[in-house]
């Protein structure tokens, strides 16, 4: 029997294993284990919570664009006649300050039809008396002192009739629906950071769980001359499998969330609600969240094996 | 100013022959054979004299009292020693040293030349390429077939595929195993598994080989052949190795080792082996070492 050829020696520092050989280094096991499912559910979680959170900057946006840039001018006048002229009086004062882009009085009938829903047909008779109301385009939205610029110009204008007129901007109105809008974005932001958190101590756990179930082969692998990265790469490829099978089954389910809670308020049909309306770049975010995910397991595997080798020689 | 440089030159000329003279007259004693010519020099002062260097060393698990207590000694490049002791007399723990698997408590150690204490744990895995160790209980990788278990030093030192499958399917086909290499451990015998170990430990021509009772579970046949394999190992390629074992019959099968003994964690030197300079028999095993590696078994 002829004795073993070898190879020759091998120079020091290592080129990376092949993927197909690091692979075989720690025995796969089916996606039974519950870490995959963990991350899926999470993935899930993280892209209903950023649907909802683009949602609600889709609707706040849609919101603040469509009155942000207005104000109201309210003239409380008991008589009709005199109400209109006053209003008239006003409608010019204001399409002359060159803040304003567009001034429209609103029709008395409009007005009726608008108050009918509480008031019942009573809102039409002389008995209740209607303010008369002019909607105001701004260039831009109005500070508190340009607000006030409009209110002394229109008191100006009516101070011939004795009455004054209410200037009400809406985004000092909508200020609360905005600041709820926010916290509710702000919420969500939380969720996902939150939910980003408890991926990275789920992946953590399962690598330091991985981790210790092999260390006797990380042992041979190091004494044989393995370094930390072919270590490390090994226990990747494993985080990245149970990863990209989680983000998957995650990005399917939170979808399906997602598609069902849109239909839910699609069916509202409340002209609020369709401003929040996902976009191409919104899904395309959420597009990119399981890819984050998997990321972000990646990165937490590397770190938490790399701490967990510094404890070997 | 061309006499100045002439002159120059002759002086560098003149440096240069002392130094490969000196070079001739030291290699016999340092082991080297002589075969003339100043890359061979060159080659020789780039090989350090003593491959393993321990001084005072001392080595305790925790607060228990020492295993090993002033080890010093020094082995040298191509040399076959023999680490024999009772039970508990701190074999293994010393092979642990020897196979960086553990710092020692004190003292200093020197491998390859360079010193292992104070070397990152990052530079560690080089130095471990340059060891083959067949570990007392084997320590395959149970999910791994025998061939890959044989491959794994090759493929983590990035060996190419082809010269992988053709080193390891000789190597198993020397041990007796090539009807076994996609048998998994747990499937093997206990003298199997131990030729799969000592195959792994010797695929990659180490510089250094460690076998802690490599043939504590083999029929003496193939404890022979293996340790024949060994021997070739140290004579051809010029590997050291150390040889844990209880078995002082085995001490006679290699007429040139040196024995080392250890007697509750303390080493004797019963053949002068670990003394400085070499005791004549140290020497004559040592001056088996050939300069060149290349070469198979």
């Amino acid at each position: 029997m002829t004795k073993p050829s070898l190879p020759d020696e091998q120079a020091p520092g290592a080129p990376p294993m092949k993927g197909s050989t690091s692979a075989r280094l720690l025995p796969q096991t089916r996606f039974g284990g519950p870490i995959p499912w963990v991350i899926a559910i999470l993935i899930a979680l993280v892209i209903i919570a950023a649907a909802g959170g683009l949602a609600l900057r889709n609707l706040a946006d849609n919101a603040r664009a469509d009155l942000s840039d207005a104000v109201t001018v309210q003239i409380i006048e008991a008589d009709p006649q005199s109400r209109t002229v006053q209003a008239d009086a006003a409608a010019r004062a204001l399409g002359d300050h060159p803040l304003v882009t567009s001034v429209r009085v609103v029709p008395e009938a409009e007005l009726t039809q608008l108050l009918e829903p509480w008031l019942g047909s009573g809102a039409a008779s002389e008995d209740v008396p209607i303010p008369a109301l002019i909607d105001v385009e701004l260039t831009r939205t109005a500070t508190a002192s340009e607000i006030a610029q409009l209110q002394s110009a229109l008191d100006g204008a009516l101070e011939r009739f004795g009455t004054s007129a209410r200037v009400d901007a809406q985004s000092s109105w909508l200020k609360p629906v905005y600041e709820a809008l926010a916290a509710m974005q702000y919420l969500a932001l939380a969720l996902i950071a939150l939910v980003a958190f408890a991926t990275a101590a789920a992946v953590w756990l399962a690598a330091r769980s991985a981790f210790s179930n092999h260390s006797d082969t990380v042992e041979i692998i190091h004494l044989l001359g393995g370094t930390d990265a072919q270590v490390t790469k090994i226990f990747q490829r494993s985080v990245l499998r149970d990863a990209a099978f989680g983000a998957v089954v995650g990005l399917l389910l939170g979808l399906c969330a997602v598609w069902l809670l849109g239909r839910q308020f699609a069916a509202l049909d409340s002209g609020m609600i369709g401003g929040g309306g996902l976009g191409l770049l919104d899904w395309v975010i959420i597009g990119a969240i399981p890819l984050g995910g998997v990321m972000l397991a990646l990165i937490t595997g590397r770190i938490t094996i790399r701490f967990a080798l510094r404890s070997m020689l | 100013m061309r006499g100045a440089v002439s002159a120059h030159f002759s002086t560098l000329v003149r440096k240069f022959s002392r130094f490969t003279g000196k070079c001739l007259a030291i290699a016999p004693h340092l082991g080297f054979p002589v075969r003339g010519g100043a890359d061979k020099c060159a080659e020789m002062t780039d090989r350090p004299t003593e491959i393993v260097k321990f001084d005072n060393v001392g080595l305790r698990y925790g607060t228990d009292p020492e295993v090993l207590s002033d080890l010093s000694f020094t082995l040298f490049p191509g040399s076959f020693y023999f680490l024999t002791g009772a039970s508990g007399a701190g074999k293994t723990s010393l092979l642990k040293l020897l196979y960086l698997a553990q710092r020692p408590s004190r003292g200093s150690i020197r491998m390859f030349g360079k010193d292992m204490i104070t070397s990152p744990r990052t530079r560690l895995p080089d130095f471990r390429r340059r060891l083959g160790v067949v570990f007392q209980n084997f320590r395959l990788v149970p999910h791994l077939s025998a061939f890959d278990n044989v491959a794994l030093p090759l493929r983590l030192s990035g060996t190419d595929e082809a010269k992988v499958l053709k080193a390891v399917s000789d190597m198993l086909e020397w041990v007796g195993l090539s009807h076994r290499a996609q048998a998994i451990p747990e499937t093997l015998s206990g003298g199997e598994q131990q030729r799969v170990a000592i195959a792994r430990a010797v695929i990659a021509r180490p510089q250094i080989l460690i076998a802690d009772e490599p043939t504590g579970n083999v029929d003496p046949d193939m404890a022979l052949k293996l340790l024949r394999l060994f021997e070739a190992l140290n004579n051809r390629v010029g590997t050291t190795v150390i040889v844990a074992t209880h078995d002082v019959h085995l001490l006679k099968k290699v007429p040139d080792s040196l024995i080392m003994r250890l007697q509750k964690g303390r080493l004797s030197d019963p053949t002068g082996a670990l003394r400085y300079p070499p005791q004549p028999s140290a020497a004559k095993a040592s001056a088996k070492a050939p300069i060149s590696k290349k070469g198979g078994v």
